[in-house]
């Protein structure tokens, strides 16, 4: 198919369609309505179901019903919304369910603002609701990455019975670029899930779908197979791109969706004044690539680590837990919606490579504000 | 052409982000690369809007862009806002019906379009986000001039009278460009 150009919040919803969704819960929220607009009208012509709920704490609750089915359901929301549905989340997850959840992100916290953010990455990847339960996350770069990303992801949800979230941030969803749907994309089939779903148990025993456990050791047990899942995918799914990563590198950037572009441009730019800066791009948010950023970050020509992120540093904390101190990780990040520039990446780079003499002792005291205090 | 990018800003309901859109339609036709990204925030009615758009035969690195290689002006505001963020030695394209002043800098070329004008006289004046977008390519070439129409008919051409309108603009405004660039570098008066 040849490519044509798409809004990102309409390529993912499209995305969804073919990989086979047929239920989608939803209720407004920006920067994402476009994924609700466009599966009002998509929806119907698969023969799915398009519902706008009264409230996201319903949406969660209609996808941990529609999940238990056996139906391929879909939703998508922002950070507020994102939040309404924690419960479900953790109950769907303790259930073992699949589903997929689409977080645009915006500022936070509280009612925060509507522009592009990546604040929800401590409630994507350890858990916004309760218990000991994970969410396999990833997060795109670009539109093309967002669709390949959500048409792989329902399948992958069903492999674990476990909820798949894609994390973008705001401009994700509103921009433009061109994408390509792949003619022959093996998007998994739904109708394996008949051998756990509830589908009416006429002629067999009937199936209780739950996360209540009041035995203690049921609910240990049922701890214990989550947790194996998560065992496996910290085998089966990491993912990441390394971008200019090579031996002359002194620096190295970790960053991960539009944001990771930004350091691209800068890494580029940087490249053609002669310095060399290796970029490390998580997409896999959980399971996080550990053992692949330690070996990169090992490598004896690093000498920093620096973290950049559109939140008050979030990530890094997954950083420095991989890197265990063994080279210095700094943190550079904006927020409440402000996108670094390529200029303030570039700025922040600088600054950590250069021999410091007086004049950039200077400059590096004048940007210290906005850098993590630890 | 290694990548070019462009800001066209105005008021909403100029066409703006439909100009920045068709640019970016024509340049995947030609195999580019491109990213359209739009300011997306709380605006009123009549408010401001913008959008970025890059065209590249490199994979595109930030969609965000501080400075852009030309700026593409609809309204004062805009103009106030935007021209002082075009790179050195880029260019300045300027709504002159609704904008009556010019800039101060000496390193960007700025080009006149009388585009409210144009679209009048071809006979609505909702072809004037046409004007500006047909002057730009003829100033640029970023793409071809028969591509950029195709699209034009591809994505507009619904109702014929006003295709036909906005095609007499499209044709006006390249020419305009690109006789604008003929001397270029110096202020260029429409």
């Amino acid at each position: 198919m040849a490519k044509i150009l798409m809004k990102g919040n309409e390529a993912i919803a499209e995305a969804a369609i073919r990989a086979g969704a047929t239920n989608y819960f939803c209720y407004p929220i920006t920067p994402q309505t476009e994924v609700a607009e466009y599966l009002a009208r998509r929806m119907p012509e698969v023969g799915g179901v398009f519902l706008q709920a009264e409230s996201e704490v319903a949406v969660g609750n209609m996808l941990f019903g529609a999940a238990s089915t056996g139906r391929r359901v879909f939703t998508s929301s922002s950070s507020p919304g994102i939040s309404l549905m924690q419960e479900a989340m953790s109950y769907i997850a303790g259930a073992q369910l699949p589903c997929v959840i689409l977080n645009i992100m915006r500022g936070g916290p509280g009612l925060g603002g509507i522009l592009p953010a990546q604040s929800d990455y401590f409630q994507a990847t350890k858990g916004g609701g309760h218990g000991d339960y994970r969410i396999l996350c990833l997060a795109p770069s670009s539109i093309q990455e967002a669709v390949d990303l959500t048409m792989g992801a329902f399948a992958t949800a069903e492999k674990y019975r476990n909820p798949v979230m894609i994390v973008g941030d705001g401009m994700i969803g509103q921009m433009m670029e061109p994408v390509e749907f792949p003619d022959d994309f093996d998007a998994g089939d739904p109708s394996k899930n008949e051998e756990w779903a509830a589908t009416g148990a006429k002629g067999r025993k009937a199936r209780i779908i739950k996360s209540l456990f009041l035995d203690p050791l049921k609910l240990e047990e049922n701890s214990i197979v989550l947790h194996e899942k998560y065992e496996k995918m910290k085998v089966d799914e990491v993912r990441y791109e390394r971008y200019k990563i090579n031996s002359k590198n002194e620096l190295m950037i970790v960053s991960y969706g539009t944001m990771a572009r930004i350091c691209q441009t800068a890494i580029d730019e940087l490249e053609a004044e002669g310095i060399s800066v290796g970029l490390f791009r998580p997409i896999s948010l959980f399971p996080y690539p550990e053992k692949e950023l330690r070996k990169e970050v090992d490598a004896k020509n690093i000498k920093t680590v620096l973290v950049i992120e559109m939140s008050c540093g979030q990530m890094v904390e997954d950083v420095e837990r991989v890197v265990q101190g063994v080279k210095p990780v700094k943190f550079f990040g904006r927020t409440g919606g402000i996108v670094p520039s390529p200029e303030e990446a570039k700025e922040q780079i600088k600054n950590l490579i250069k021999k410091p003499t007086r004049a950039k002792k200077a400059a590096a005291k004048s940007t210290s504000k906005r850098k993590r205090k630890d | 052409m290694d990548q070019y990018e462009v800001l066209w800003a105005g008021f909403g309901g100029q066409g703006v982000m439909v100009a920045g859109q068709l640019l970016a339609y024509t340049g995947i036709k030609e195999g580019k690369n491109v990213v359209w990204l739009p300011s997306y925030g709380p605006e009123m009615r009549g408010g401001t809007a913008y959008c970025t758009v890059v065209i590249s035969e490199q994979r595109i690195g930030s969609p965000i862009i501080s400075n852009p290689r030309a700026a593409v002006v609809f309204n004062r505001p805009s103009f106030d806002k935007f021209s002082p963020r075009i790179k050195a030695g880029g260019l300045l394209l300027v709504n002159s019906s609704l904008i009556d002043v010019t800039t101060d800098r000496d390193d960007v070329t700025e080009i006149l379009v009388p585009a409210n004008r144009m679209a009048l006289d071809a006979g609505s004046p909702k072809a004037t986000n046409i004007a500006m977008l047909s002057a730009f390519v003829g100033a640029t070439e970023v793409v071809k001039y028969e591509n950029l129409l195709a699209t034009l008919e591809e994505k507009l051409g619904k109702k014929k009278e006003l295709l036909e309108i906005n095609r007499a603009v499209m044709l006006a405004g390249y020419e305009l460009g690109q006789k604008a660039m003929k001397g270029a570098g110096k202020k260029v008066k429409a």
